[in-house]
């Protein structure tokens, strides 16, 4: 199993979570998609980590999951309050912010 | 020695100014008249006690020169707020505060029914310090801060009455006119500083003098004519001489303390004693003296005219002011500065008077201005009456009043320093002035009484805050003049005592005459005053008829006198309105309008346009910003692995 294999998997999860962004309309969904490009690109990092045979990605990586945490604690709970409001989970019911 | 607190003479008024300015609203009208009195008084008394300081020191020493901090440095330019305390500042000092005094007094009575009486005597004050300060000033700079200072306070007190359209106009003309003669000071000013690296009076005329291969008496046009006509432009703006003096008849919307302090007695002789500061300069430039002195009898001459007929009471003292301004113009100009400055002084006592007591018939008459609704007030007013007669006496040259010595003294340098024509053009206008001002006495207190039954009933004279100043200056005007006694009677101590001041002007030598020639133009002159004064007497008093009848029979003279040779008009053909126009039409509709405005608003316009089609990208949905992130970083990782590998 050489660096290649990894990358390919890396991108595949990439391209699967980008995707799922682009035409899921759930929010869950949206934000499970996003978790999946962030863990996607942790993959790579590890990879190359390990292929290099420097820490530098590793350490990467460990601030990747920590954002990713904060983000799924905010992320949650606008998703919260955006149902309570909007009584919907629907993201294109969410284009208020705009001109 | 009192010299030490020169500084106090002008701020002491600047105190009152801002007591009175800030929270006099509040005081009663007494109190308001106490500070603005007092600062005024205060001022007065420190220069009086100045002035006799300064006579103790030997004639030489009398030039007290005081720094107090440098005001402005910047590389080789230094100006610092310095006072010069020299004979021909004392002089100016005392009649400034001096007459500012007792026309500070006289205001009491005159204004006590006006509101804004705290507004009045704030300003009053900020003018006398900024005179104060234009008179002390020991360098250019601070000259030219007096001096714009004053403008300003000029300005305020003619738009005293701001509700009026006219006196809000009056206030305007005099800036906007004063602002084309202090275009010409301030470069005067640059020039000098150019030519001399230096602003300091003291350091200026000594380098002069001290050079006199580098700055010889020009025969044409060299520096010093150039600074001494760019100074001049200045002076013509303020003290009202061709082609500047449009403003001062105009001025007289102002209340009549106003006209005169600062029309008549101190203000506007400004421009006569900057000419003499700087003697110096002016001394070693025929062409200049020339101007100066041409201008000086045009305006004597072209006032007096006008004073002739005109038929409200200030205006024709406002024109007889103008008039004898050029009487100090033609003394400046023909070399004999002391004799400009001497006739300051005894005008600025007569003319304060003048002003003064045709202020208290105004009074009396609640308000009146036209003489020809005034006469018969010799029996209601008798203070005023016996006091402007003095006055009237004084300014047409009557042996031995105060304007005699001066005005004579004024022609007979005309004529002993070879300007025969200038001595003429001015004998006529002595003659003219004895003319206008006695036709003024007659029609106001002579004859029937021609004023409205609510005058009449309203008639008396004037509180003691007014008659009492009317009789000060009146002693002034008798008595003023034996200070400057003419050869033939004494030494001119006046001459004298100014002479330290004067040490660096050129004074070419001139002929002596006896004193008999001099006696005989003194009686020439006298005799010309008392003509004037008869065929006024003649067409005023014994045949009031006579003088309707000859207005008919000269009618297009009468009508030009009458509208001011159509200067006014003139200047409004000329200059105000196309700059009006150009202003309206090219400045504001086309330039304005037309292209500024255009250009900032498509400027908006088009921003708004591309704005309106680019927003639609900008659409609230997540998705779709996702998707051109993606597409973003698409473009970027492309163009990086394709072009820069």
């Amino acid at each position: 199993m050489g660096l290649l294999h990894y990358l390919v998997l890396s991108m595949l999860l990439f391209i699967v979570g980008a995707v799922g962004f682009i035409i899921k309309k759930n929010v869950i969904s949206v934000f499970l998609c996003l978790e999946l490009m962030l863990n996607a690109v942790n993959l790579s990092f590890v990879a190359f980590s390990k292929h290099l045979n420097q820490v530098h990605g590793q350490i990467f990586v460990f601030l990747v999951m920590v954002v990713a945490a904060a983000e799924a604690a905010v992320g949650l709970a606008i998703t919260i309050v955006l149902f309570r409001n909007r009584n919907t989970l629907n993201v294109d019911d969410a284009d208020t912010m705009k001109w | 020695m009192m010299t030490d607190y020169l500084w106090l003479i002008p701020l002491v008024p600047l105190v009152g100014s801002a007591i009175n300015g800030l929270i006099g609203k509040r005081f009663a009208k007494s109190a308001v008249s106490l500070v603005a009195c007092g600062a005024a008084g205060i001022s007065f008394v420190i220069a009086i006690i100045s002035f006799f300081d300064l006579l103790k020191l030997a004639p030489e020493q009398r030039h007290v020169l005081k720094t107090y901090f440098t005001w402005i440095a910047s590389g080789d330019f230094v100006a610092k707020a310095e006072f010069l305390l020299d004979p021909l500042s004392a002089v100016m000092l005392l009649v400034v505060t001096g007459v500012g005094f007792i026309i500070h007094v006289y205001s009491i009575g005159y204004m006590h029914a006006e509101d804004g009486y705290y507004r009045f005597f704030s300003y009053m004050n900020l003018f006398l310090f900024s005179m104060l300060t234009l008179v002390l000033a020991g360098n250019f700079l601070l000259l030219f801060v007096g001096w714009e200072g004053v403008g300003l306070c000029s300005y305020l007190l003619i738009g005293y009455y701001f509700d009026r359209r006219s006196a809000a106009d009056a206030g305007k003309k005099a800036f906007i006119v004063n602002r084309v003669g202090d275009m010409g000071f301030i470069l005067g000013i640059f020039l000098v500083f150019l030519t001399f690296n230096s602003l300091n009076f003291n350091e200026v005329f000594r380098q002069i003098a001290d050079a006199p291969q580098r700055f010889p008496v020009e025969t044409g046009i060299g520096i010093l004519t150039a600074i001494s006509l760019l100074l001049f432009v200045g002076a013509t703006g303020k003290s009202a001489q061709i082609p500047l003096y449009v403003w001062l008849p105009d001025a007289m919307e102002g209340p009549t303390p106003v006209s005169a302090l600062i029309h008549a007695a101190t203000m506007v002789t400004a421009g006569v004693y900057m000419v003499v500061r700087c003697s110096p300069i002016f001394s070693r430039s025929p062409l200049a003296l020339g101007v100066v002195m041409t201008i000086g009898i045009l305006t004597a001459l072209m006032a007096a005219t006008i004073g002739l007929v005109q038929t409200d009471i200030k205006r024709v003292l406002a024109y007889s002011t103008v008039s004898q301004l050029g009487y100090m113009f033609v003394a400046a100009g023909v070399g004999a500065f002391s004799a400009g400055i001497f006739h300051l002084m005894t005008h600025a006592f007569f003319k304060a008077l003048l002003f003064l007591g045709a202020g208290s018939v105004i009074h009396a008459l609640g308000g009146e201005q036209d003489l020809m609704r005034m006469g018969g007030l010799r029996r209601f007013t008798p203070v005023t009456f016996w006091t402007m007669l003095i006055a009237a006496l004084a300014i047409s040259g009557i042996f031995p009043l105060a304007g005699f010595f001066s005005k004579d003294e004024i022609l007979w340098s005309a004529w002993s320093r070879g300007h025969p024509l200038i001595w003429f053009v001015g004998f006529v206008t002595a003659g003219l002035t004895a003319f206008y001002m006695f036709r003024l006495v007659f029609l106001t207190f002579f004859g029937n009484a021609r004023h409205s039954e609510e005058a009449a009933h309203h008639l008396h004279e004037s509180p003691a805050s007014m008659t009492g100043p009317l009789i000060v200056l009146g002693v002034l005007s008798i008595a003023g003049g034996f200070i400057g006694l003419p050869a033939w009677i004494g030494s001119n101590r006046f001459f004298n005592f100014l002479e330290p001041s004067l040490v660096f002007a050129y004074m070419p030598e001139h002929r002596e005459f006896s004193h008999t020639t001099e006696l005989g133009f003194a009686a020439l002159s006298v005799a010309v005053a008392i003509i004037g004064i008869y065929l006024a007497y003649r067409l005023y008093v014994l045949r009031p008829q006579a003088a309707e009848a000859l207005a008919g029979r000269w009618k297009a003279i009468h009508r030009i006198l009458f509208r001011k040779y159509y200067v006014d008009e003139l200047y409004d053909a000329m200059i105000v309105s196309p700059t009006v126009n150009a202003s309206t039409d090219l400045f504001w509709k086309q330039t304005d309008i037309g292209f500024i405005d255009r250009a900032v608003n498509g400027t908006g316009e088009t921003i708004q346009g591309l704005a309106s089609i680019l927003k639609g990208v900008q659409n609230g949905l997540i998705r779709s910003y996702a998707v051109w992130i993606l597409l973003g970083t698409v473009a970027v990782l492309l163009y990086i692995s394709l072009f820069r590998s």
